[in-house]
């Protein structure tokens, strides 16, 4: 199948950017979206262009390095995957498929289509953690979960850090990205100790890294690689409020 | 220079104890005062980074990736083993070593095995106090499952996601560290050189991938974590940016690489689907539990699988091996997968797969079993492939998968560069010549959490450190050579991409130092591998320029790198004539076709010596002695 492309292109952070077309020719349905990427790369190098950067590694969906915005979705069409999980057998032959970064005030461009994510480690500097020192913890089994809080926290614990959820948000926020993170810990009886603390801090780095607030459209939830539910936002909040109380 | 174990004396089981009372402390408020490079922050680096930091060590932690949380650990999917004994089905520590030591076909040392099998509880209670939710029981208990090569249940794990838990929780202590200002971690940058001062590691030279600088960093000791070289084959189950190239640089600059040809093949992979094929997808282990293997018994079989009748089915791992059926270990299932399609039994569109059927444990079982025990993975297969495998059988094949060779290290995981040490899938040191499933994630984090913080003081506190400054000649030098190289790849401006080298270079690793392997084959391979690196310098095409954020550029050195590497791994699978573990020599084999040891001339670990571009590498040979596991040989039948 043919497929036309219609990638953003830039070449640094100071440049202003432009989209740029290419025509994809050799396509197979079983592809990935990301080696239908490589074989237009091989072109463009083998014609002295500069290929199209984008973040990748794992390509099963695990890493969280790859997406983009393809088509005006996170992660492209298809629910519950990342970019690198999308086949080209989801596309039509003669497709125009219209590939963007992620773009959020928080996630300066990088390159093409790589952006810069770290503010999302930097939420979690300020608090995504248990301080368990090195050693000095108890048997695993003398702290009991019982089973539905261990399948919520993990359900919760599944977030790949993609920060699709911010890029599909029309406010930039990384509410959702938070709230997995402060809802398997307040779950959890590992995390009671600096329950109160931790949401606080980390919803004020998140406020400083120039992420938005959540006006509940849920688009997150809708496009985010691995399900993970708004209601966890809903436990967001009610830390929020009990720190706060 | 004779290879130092430095294996502890006495009893196997007092032997970590003495020595850590033996090992040197450093005054807590002198830590501060030594800085440690940790290059990689997967589960081995992040472990040993945040322990270290916390610690009071000043810390610089170093990746070429954007967060310590994509790093290639993150995609472990079965799980990680530690001897709790919380199934009460008779576990012990002894229980682990041995197993892992007879798993690794007697190519390990006890002493280290037996320390990873101590201190893998402790890691269990680490992470949980991290808060990784592992899979509970309904009365709140951690769970288990059991896992090939073994007859105890000791595997704990997180859904199928047990690498991404673990990953996540030794990511979050760095990131609490980082916080704490005891850990600088440097995003985006990519070791490319080891700096030698006197003798002893003494820094980095690292490029800061977005603007092509090259960053030279002093430290008293120089921590490596950088993983596994299974991507010298191009297509294998690593992450895509998985490479060798801070463990070759190192092994330039004189660190021993210690058995490079155990290399391991895992049996179900989804298979090739076409020469775009980027990577490979694993299918995890678990699924030869109700799955069942086989092929068509006419050649070339066109028919749909449904269309074969039982009688013209050959379900050969259950014919062949009886007792264990499709459960054989990984080699195994592997090897007879490849001689079944090199039959030309070989089922889909290249002939390079088999089924492996669900139908009969459908039947039996119920579909909805099926979908509780295995539903993300036919969820998995099902996206990859288009296929739905509760209506078809799965097609698998063999696929690189995890890299048992790597530096040198003795008992304290220092290589032979004093100074350097070596953790996680990077280090040669505990799976011998195979590695058992659930085991990589225990000793990343062993090496870690456990065992590198202590060792590294001890070192730190036996030895002096003269001021070094990052304008020694030593550090200009690296910085030169590394420039020289750069220059020399953008000038070639030939007619080939970084991935076709790549990728025809991985095809001949294949076809001649795969999954079997001949004296005539490694022998053409070793006349062939130079002849490609030539080719290489002389017609590789990159685009753009050192000064960028250039991923051509970042591959290209990769791939120059595996180019080199890959010929030691040829060298090393011909100087061992005996078929062990994951290394089959086809020559050496029982009359059933089971690897056959010989423990008389190769009980050794081979440590090859870098001697210069125009020189031959110098085999060391650390020999091993099995003084509790008494070598025999394995039967599945
Ligand atoms: C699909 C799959 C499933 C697996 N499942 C299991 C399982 O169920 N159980 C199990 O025990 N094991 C499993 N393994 C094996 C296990 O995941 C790995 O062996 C282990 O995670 C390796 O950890 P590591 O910390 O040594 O290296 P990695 O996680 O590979 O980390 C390497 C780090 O080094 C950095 N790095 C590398 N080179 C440089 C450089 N030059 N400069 C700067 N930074 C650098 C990288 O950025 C990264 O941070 C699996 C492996 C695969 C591929
Ligand atoms: S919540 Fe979902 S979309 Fe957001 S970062 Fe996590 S995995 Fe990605
Ligand atoms: S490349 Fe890892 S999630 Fe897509």
């Amino acid at each position: 199948m043919k497929v036309t492309l219609k990638v953003w292109r830039q070449k640094d952070k100071n440049d202003e950017g432009r989209f740029v077309d290419y025509a994809a020719d050799e396509v197979s349905p079983d592809m990935s979206f990301l080696e239908m990427l490589d074989v237009v790369n091989v072109g463009l190098v083998k014609k002295g262009e500069i290929p199209i950067a984008f973040d990748h590694d794992c390509r099963e969906g695990i890493c969280g390095s790859c997406g983009m915005m393809i088509n005006g979705r996170a992660h492209g069409p298809g629910r519950g995957i990342a970019t690198c999980q999308l086949h080209m057998r989801s596309f039509q032959d003669g497709d125009e498929i219209v590939v963007e970064p992620w773009r959020a005030q928080a996630f300066p461009v990088i390159k093409d289509l790589m952006v810069d994510r770290t503010a999302l480690d930097r939420i979690m500097q300020a608090g995504g953690y248990t301080s368990a020192k090195t050693g000095g913890v108890p048997d695993g089994n003398a702290i009991l979960v019982p089973k539905p809080a261990a399948d919520e926290a993990f359900d919760a614990a599944a977030c790949i850090g993609c920060g699709a959820c911010v890029a599909i948000c029309p406010n930039s926020s990384a509410m959702l990205f938070v709230a997995a993170k402060v809802s398997q810990l307040s779950i959890l009886p590992q995390g009671q100790a600096e329950r109160e603390a931790r949401v606080e801090n980390m919803i004020a780095q998140m406020d400083e890294e120039l992420f938005g607030g959540c006006s509940n459209t849920y688009a997150c939830e809708a496009e985010c690689p691995k399900g993970i539910s708004v209601r966890h936002i809903g436990r967001l909040n009610h830390e929020l409020l009990r720190a706060k109380l | 220079m004779a290879l130092e174990s430095k294996i502890p004396e006495g009893p196997l089981e007092q032997k970590w104890s003495k020595h850590k009372f033996k090992m040197k402390l450093v005054n807590p408020a002198n830590r501060r005062k030594h800085t440690i490079i940790v290059v990689g922050t997967g589960l081995a680096g992040a472990s040993v980074a945040a322990s270290l930091g916390e610690l009071g060590y000043h810390v610089l932690a170093f990746s070429y990736h954007e967060s310590p949380r994509r790093a290639h650990s993150i995609a472990a999917q079965g799980g990680i083993n530690a001897p709790k004994n919380y199934s009460n089905d008779g576990d012990s520590v002894y229980r682990l070593f041995y197993d892992t030591i007879k798993g690794g076909d007697y190519r390990a040392r006890e002493a280290n095995v037996y320390r990873l099998a101590e201190v893998s509880g402790c890691i269990i209670d680490q992470c949980v106090a991290q808060g990784v939710p592992f899979a509970r029981d309904y009365a709140g208990y951690l769970d288990n499952r059991s896992f090939g090569g073994a007859q105890v249940a000791r595997t704990f794990y997180a859904r199928g996601q047990t690498g991404q838990q673990l990953l996540l929780g030794a990511y979050s202590a760095l990131m609490r560290q980082t916080h704490a200002g005891s850990v600088k971690f440097f995003d985006r940058r990519e070791m490319l050189d080891l700096v030698v001062i006197k003798g002893q590691a003494r820094g980095i030279i690292a490029r800061n991938l977005l603007n092509g600088k090259l960053e030279s960093y002093t430290a008293d000791a120089v921590v490596l974590a950088t993983g596994g070289y299974g991507n010298v084959y191009y297509l294998s189950t690593n992450a895509k940016a998985s490479n060798a190239t801070a463990a070759w640089r190192a092994h330039k600059r004189g660190a021993f690489f210690g058995n490079p040809c155990y290399t391991q093949i895992h049996p179900t992979c989804i298979p090739v689907s076409g020469d775009h094929q980027s990577k490979l997808t694993l299918m995890s282990e678990s699924l030869r539990n109700d799955g069942r293997i086989w092929v068509p018994k006419q050649k070339g079989d066109k028919r749909k699988p449904k269309d074969i009748p039982e009688n013209e089915r050959d379900y050969y791992l259950e014919r062949l091996y009886p007792s264990f059926g499709n459960l054989v270990p990984r080699d195994v299932a592997s090897r007879r997968a490849k001689d079944m399609c090199d039959e030309g039994f070989g089922v889909g569109a290249s002939g390079l797969a088999v089924y492996l059927d669900f139908a009969s444990a459908i039947q039996r079982l119920g579909k909805d079993i099926i979908e509780q025990r295995y539903g993300n993975l036919f969820d998995m297969y099902k996206q990859i492939t288009a296929e739905n495998p509760y209506e078809a059988p799965m097609r698998i094949y063999p696929a690189v998968h995890y890299t048992m060779g790597g530096l040198w290290v003795d008992y304290n995981l220092m290589s032979t560069i004093p100074g350097l040490f070596v953790l996680g899938e990077a280090n040669f040191s505990d799976h011998g010549a195979n590695r058992l499933g659930a085991s990589a994630l225990m000793q990343g984090l062993a090496d870690g959490y456990f065992i590198a913080p202590y060792t590294i003081s001890d070192y730190i506190a036996s030895n002096k450190f003269e001021a070094v400054s990052a304008d020694a000649p030593e550090f200009k030098e690296a910085e030169n050579s590394i420039t020289a190289v750069i220059n020399k790849l953008l000038s070639v401006n030939g007619d080939k991409t970084v991935d076709e080298f790549h990728r025809e270079f991985g095809k001949i690793m294949w076809d001649y130092v795969g999954m079997g392997r001949t004296k005539e084959g490694l022998k053409k391979a070793l006349t062939v591998i130079p002849k490609i690196r030539e080719e290489f310098w002389k017609h590789v095409k990159i685009t753009g320029n050192a000064h960028d954020l250039n991923t051509e550029l970042e591959k290209a050195q990769r791939v120059a790198d595996f180019m080199e590497l890959g010929e030691l791994i040829a060298m090393d699978a011909l100087q061992r004539e005996e078929s062990c573990g994951a290394h089959f020599r086809e020559e050496y084999q029982t009359a059933d076709g089971e690897a056959l040891r010989n423990d008389k001339k190769f009980s050794y670990v081979a440590a090859w010596e870098y001697k210069g571009a125009k020189q031959k590498q110098v085999l060391h040979k650390e020999s091993l002695k099995f003084e509790y596991a008494k070598p025999s040989q394995r039967s599945y039948k």
